[in-house]
């Protein structure tokens, strides 16, 4: 399906959804509380049957965190990105793990490199670094002035 | 770490495999309990060669941060450098001269065999065959030797750049590469002999660590694991890039989902591999090797995401730019992180010889995973 | 100081002495000892990275180490002479690589392969969990620098390491011999 449909039916799914121009795959902005909902109905709706997520990953934008989750169809072959704005001080979100069985282990890098908490998941916990290393490396207001040599 | 092992409630054993071992191709720790020898859990400890490579990127400029990433999957190196550099011509809006697009596929293809030749050398080498590792040791000679007189490097080799490629080919370029079809094309029925005829190895990969068709697309494989299950997701055929659309491949699928499958997929991607460079070779336009760009690179502000195929599966690279110098925020969708998260659903209820040859068809590079 | 040319650079280290019914061999034993030990060297399979791939290369059929007597590599610490740490060395496996050189038996010897093993190579920057230098954590005797090293390279550094066995002159011998003269 074209981005042009593909907005036309998620737009029906949700109203409150916010599309961001421009970019080659349709990128669509979700409020926390909506996000559990839409993205079961994106797995398992006819006609839209995002059965792949390739990348989840988070961006800190120093005021808030976004959650970005690429998902594509193995069926219809669209794309769509799911983002999400999180709060800094207070970053959870609902896991997806049980509807994709490769986001067990991306979240457990999110939750290790960043601190963002999935709820329900199996056994979060770290899965990178050392299990007792302080702080959330790719923070941007991670500082370590034992390890890190700054050019 | 040592305080975990030792038996469980119920009598079963919890041992270690790795970080230091032979079978495990890099660090990879995996905590494994037994029921005798047979495997119940398998938990995978990661992060023993993590660098950092995606903090360090942020700080690095856009011409800069592609060496690194040479060195992460470093069996396909080319691959990787020309993923990153796909990127960043994504959001300049550059053009890339066709000389230089028939360049970097061909790199790419021959890339490709050396890493499966790596591969078949050290899975046959895990189950036990020691003579496979010198013949495919002898093949990948000769393609980092061809490697070697135009890019400088045997193995990190940065020699595509955004725009194009670094430097122009070196003039034995084509004969070596003609000589090496040639004489590539009379290995498969010694490879066939070898190892693929076997009936030990036969028995030893044959139902042996089995995937479906839907928990590999749920659990995120891709490349030559999904594949053998069925998957069609060889993305230079679903969503081309370069001049993979005016070359004629197949894409091998088996539907068995087992070792054996991913095994023949990974030999028939090596003949399709040399054929693709057959059908190139002697098509390389004259012009441009690099599109003129400013020495000091700017992306516009925006998020940019590149797909391609590496020799394990498809790599993604997404760059957020803000419009400065370097990336805000650079991610590595790597393949063997989710090929490996599928290791503990395809051994449960096998024997540990099982797990060492299940691990050898997934081909895994550890510092691919941890970036 | 050149430690490849050393006095024991010769066949046998010691003078051959021609008489009727054979020969005389004079030598001191610590000299010959030396000489057995440099020439069967058993290395450990550690590699964690891109060196690691070189270092295969090594031991394959082109560019063959088992003519120095490298012939055996093991997998397990406790048989084995020569640590070579190809690849980079990070916070998590520090602690992984002090055990396995504590596992060795003496006299064992380290070669440092690659630029990260050396001083932390291209990661030296920036970067939150590389060990800057694999030195930080065990006593090295050979540093091959690269990135990767070509596999002449680690030939070469393999001979330097005979030939300091050869000499004397390794980290093992200077401190067994720093007991007899305080």
């Amino acid at each position: 399906m074209l981005n042009e449909e593909l907005k036309i039916k998620i737009a029906q799914l949700l109203p409150a959804i916010e599309f961001e121009e421009g970019g080659e795959w349709l990128n669509i902005h979700v409020p926390s509380q909506a996000f559990r909902s839409l993205i079961v109905s994106l797995r398992y709706d006819a006609g839209l049957d995002f059965d792949y997520l390739f990348c989840l990953t988070a961006v800190d934008w120093k005021t808030h965190f976004t959650m970005v989750y690429h998902l594509t169809s193995t069926i219809h072959r669209h794309h769509v990105v799911v983002k999400v704005k999180l709060d800094r001080n207070n970053s959870e979100i609902e896991t997806v793990s049980d509807i994709w069985r490769t986001a067990d282990m991306l979240e457990r890098e999110v939750y290790d490199l960043f601190g963002i908490k999935f709820l329900n998941h199996p056994d979060l916990r770290r899965l990178i670094m050392p299990d007792d290393w302080k702080g959330w490396p790719l923070r941007k207001d991670y500082e370590d002035p034992v390890n890190m040599i700054k050019l | 770490m040592l305080e975990e092992i030792g038996t469980t409630a119920e009598g079963d054993l919890i041992i270690n495999v790795g970080p230091q071992h032979p079978a495990t191709h890099g660090v990879l720790h995996l905590v494994l309990t037994l029921n005798g020898e047979t495997i119940k859990k398998v938990e995978p400890h990661l992060g023993y060669i993590h660098r950092s490579i995606e903090k360090m990127c942020e700080s690095l400029s856009y011409r800069q941060f592609i060496y690194v990433t040479s060195r992460m999957d470093y069996l396909s190196s080319h691959i990787n450098n020309h993923a990153c550099a796909l990127c960043v011509e994504k959001g300049l809006q550059v053009e890339v001269p066709q000389r230089a697009q028939y360049i970097r596929v061909i790199m790419d293809e021959l890339t490709r065999i050396a890493s499966h030749e790596l591969w078949w050398g050290a899975m046959a080498m895990d189950l036990g065959a020691f003579t496979p590792f010198f013949h495919a040791f002898r093949e990948r000679e000769t393609i980092t030797d061809i490697m070697e007189k135009t890019c400088g490097a045997r193995l990190t080799m940065n020699y595509m750049v955004p725009g194009g490629v670094m430097a122009e080919l070196h003039p034995d370029f084509q004969k070596d590469v003609k000589n090496f079809i040639q004489l590539y094309k009379s290995k498969f029925e010694e490879y066939n002999e070898l190892v693929t005829g076997n009936i030990i190895f036969q028995n030893r990969m044959k139902s042996v660590g089995y995937i479906s068709y839907a928990d590999a697309i749920s659990y995120g494989c891709s490349g030559p694991v999904a594949r053998a299950s069925g998957v069609h997701c060889d993305i230079r055929k679903l969503y081309p890039y370069d001049v993979y659309d005016k070359v004629v491949f197949d894409e091998i699928t088996e539907t068995a989902g087992d070792s054996y499958a991913r095994y023949i997929v990974r030999l028939k991607e090596m003949q399709q591999s040399i054929h693709i460079v057959e059908q190139l070779i002697d098509q390389i336009p004259e012009g441009e090797f690099q599109a003129k760009t400013k020495a000091v690179l700017k992306l516009p502000k925006g998020e940019f995401y590149q797909r391609v195929e590496t020799a394990r599966g498809e790599l993604g690279v997404y760059i957020v730019s803000e419009g400065g110098t370097t990336p805000y925020r650079i991610k590595f969708r790597s393949p063997g992180f989710s090929n490996l998260s599928a290791l503990e659903h395809m051994v449960k209820g096998l024997k540990i010889g099982d797990l060492v040859a299940a691990m050898g068809t997934l081909d895994l590079v550890i510092p691919d995973i941890d970036r | 100081m050149d430690v490849t040319k050393s006095k024991a650079q010769a066949d046998f280290p010691g003078e051959i002495h021609e008489t009727a019914g054979g020969g005389i061999v004079l030598s001191k034993l610590d000299e010959v000892i030396n000489w057995a030990r440099s020439n069967s060297l058993w290395p450990l399979t550690f590699a964690t990275s891109c060196c690691g791939i070189e270092m295969m290369s090594v031991a394959s059929a082109k560019y063959d180490f088992s003519r120095f007597g490298f012939e055996v590599a093991r997998a397990t610490p406790r048989q084995a002479d020569v640590i070579i740490i190809a690849g980079t060395i990070v916070n998590k496996m520090a602690p992984v690589l002090r055990r396995l050189y504590d596992q060795m038996a003496d006299p064992k010897y380290v070669i440092a392969m690659g630029a990260c093993a050396i001083s932390g190579g291209p990661f030296f920057y920036n970067t939150y969990s590389v060990v800057k230098g694999a030195d930080h954590v065990i006593p090295v005797d050979v540093y091959i620098p690269g990135c990767p090293p070509r596999p002449e390279a680690l030939l070469h550094a393999l001979i330097t390491l005979q030939g300091k066995i050869k000499a004397g002159l390794t980290r093992e011998q200077i401190k067994e011999t720093s007991f007899l003269n305080p």
